[in-house]
């Protein structure tokens, strides 16, 4: 077995701790920022929805400046992004390179993605819910957890994936500050080095990568839908 | 129970001001089932929204059991709620929650224990008869069931009132004549107010004892359902009234010039009109005997709110014409509408 794949991946085979510490390192970055984002996301999402007009704590104000706050981050390329951030990142992480120096960055870059896509989930709802709820009593706090939140499982697993798998993505640019990661790899061997085959072996573990999140993330949304 | 003094309601729709409610002077008693009927766009679901507020009135008070909803807090307000429920045209179930969660939803917080809440929830399940489905989800049921299962929710915390915004008007004949009569037996068996907003004349005759018509945002003909429809005043009621008689398309059939419309000499249709309680008597056969007529029914069309029969008959008279005058007089006399439409007799 051994011997197979130093003839089909040799590049990879003479370089074995460091191909595993780029796969742990991806997966710091997407498990750190995607865990942050998540929570920090689905908060935006939700104030989106409920200040928007009709909302259930119609808010203009609030509505306005975080739309614009978002969409100004959005429309930043990441690679921008990245050193655009440099400053901030070393005030809140004490560094600006590296793994941690990457997560700042990642999470200003998923965040508004993802607080767009919860906003999208959260409208598919139907209003006449919120009313019934109304009806029954709810206030404000209770219809977010118990109708939006609850209500929206299968489009929240959705929009999870979606903005898990693009931050897989914006990981391999994050070795742009030496952070590391499987893009990382993939760029300094396969590519600067010539040796196909880690370029190769990258892109499959980030095929399974993805491939497990998008299971998951289709297993929930389908549990949930009844 | 339920008063409405002055309440308007407008809204701004793309810069236009909208009277979706007008001015209306309301009093829904206690106990009664109240009907308001009126076209789509008439404001009957903004004048309904107006009870718990899920619309809040432009201008007028809104008073429930002597509680001005209009002058409560947001947390008075929501605790006011709890004793109106509401149930929906599109019933408004949680997909994600089972029969049994979705029945159980309003009694979280309430301080009841988990206990007490499944005995509660079972309850109500067999108040509605799904005993059975507690543990379906709502894509799983008819139409019908699912009405059900919104309507044990609407009961969950022992409401008062209950408010019906077209609640049967997604389903199919049948099933509306079976939620209409759990409606009732509601009514009957735990005295709740219910207020039933529909646009169908059905609803309002077979279940309520009073009704408000309703029209561009304001209640033209108000009372006892039978009043009503019995003397209609405005023209909306009346149309409502003919919705449900085919008693009008005579009238087609003689523009039509339909063989049956072509009378002889001593003939004439008539229209009879029953217009007061208690038409008991066998008017038809009686006429008939007294004044030796032939009476050739063409339509008919009698129903009853609550016990009394509403409706009237379109017929061919023939017989002599000085007979047919006296029988003419001798319905007017029993308090029956009667209407030449049209005779045979003078386009001799």
């Amino acid at each position: 077995m051994e011997e197979f794949l130093n003839r089909i991946i040799p590049n990879i085979m003479n370089k074995l701790p460091i191909f595993y510490e780029s796969i742990r390192d991806t997966l710091i970055m997407v498990g750190w920022s995607g865990s942050i984002s998540f929570v920090l996301g689905l908060i935006l999402g939700v104030v989106l929805i409920v200040t928007k007009k009709g909302g259930i704590l119609q808010n203009n104000f609030i509505y306005q400046v975080l739309d614009k706050v978002i969409n100004f981050f959005r429309s930043v390329p990441f690679i921008i992004l990245l050193a655009a951030l440099i400053p901030v990142t070393r005030k809140i992480m004490g560094t600006a390179i590296g793994v941690e120096g990457a997560i700042v960055p990642l999470i200003f870059g998923t965040v508004p993605f993802f607080a767009r896509q919860i906003e999208a989930a959260l409208s598919e709802i139907n209003p006449g819910l919120i009313e019934a709820a109304q009806s029954m009593g709810s206030g404000p706090i209770e219809i977010i957890f118990r109708v939006y939140l609850k209500e929206c499982v299968s489009g929240i697993a959705r929009a999870t994936t979606i903005t898990a798998i693009s931050l897989i993505g914006l990981t391999a640019m994050a070795g742009a500050v030496g952070a590391g990661g499987l893009g990382d790899f993939a760029i300094r061997f396969g590519y600067q080095r010539n040796q196909i085959d880690v370029t190769y072996v990258s892109v499959l573990v980030l095929v399974i990568l993805v491939s497990i999140i998008q299971i998951i993330g289709n297993i929930i949304a389908r549990k949930s839908t009844h | 129970m339920i008063r409405f003094e002055n309440v308007s309601k407008t809204f701004k729709v793309e810069g236009r001001v909208v009277e979706a409610v007008k001015n209306v002077n309301l009093h829904i008693e206690k106990g009664k089932i109240c009907g308001i009927i009126g076209f789509s766009g008439a404001g009957k679901s903004t004048l309904v929204r107006c009870i718990n507020l899920l619309e809040r009135p432009t201008s007028g008070k809104v008073f429930v059991e002597n509680t001005e909803m209009t002058a409560l807090s947001n947390k008075e307000l929501r605790k006011k709620r709890k004793e109106i429920g509401m149930i929906f045209q599109q019933f408004n179930l949680f997909a994600s929650r089972n029969v049994f969660q979705n029945v159980a939803y309003p009694l979280k917080y309430s301080g009841m224990k988990k206990s007490e809440i499944k005995k509660k929830v079972e309850s109500l399940l067999e108040l509605v008869g799904l005993s059975d489905k507690a543990k379906a989800y709502p894509s799983q049921l008819s139409g019908g069931q699912k009405q059900r299962v919104a309507i044990a929710r609407a009961l969950a915390n022992d409401p008062k009132i209950l408010l019906s915004d077209e609640s049967t008007s997604a389903l199919d004949p049948q099933t509306t004549r079976s939620i209409l009569k759990l409606l009732k037996e509601l009514n009957e068996k735990l005295g709740i107010t219910i207020v039933v907003i529909t646009h169908e004349m059905q609803v309002v005759k077979e279940i309520c004892h009073k009704v408000a018509v309703m029209e561009k945002g304001e209640v033209v003909e108000e009372g006892d359902v039978f009043d009503v429809f019995a003397n209609p005043k405005q023209q909306i009621t009346k149309d409502f009234v003919e919705s449900t008689s085919n008693l009008s398309k005579i009238h087609e059939l003689i523009d039509e010039n339909v063989s049956i419309t072509k009378l002889s000499q001593d003939e004439c249709i008539v229209k009879f009109k029953y217009l007061e309680r208690s038409v008991s008597e066998a008017l038809v056969s009686q006429v008939s005997r007294l004044y030796n007529l032939d009476i050739n029914i063409i339509f008919g069309n009698i129903e009853l709110i609550g016990e009394n029969p509403i409706g009237g008959l379109v017929a061919i008279i023939k017989g002599e014409n000085k007979n047919i005058e006296e029988a003419i007089t001798y319905l007017k006399d029993k308090n029956v509408g009667v209407e030449v439409i049209l005779d045979g007799r003078v386009s001799k």
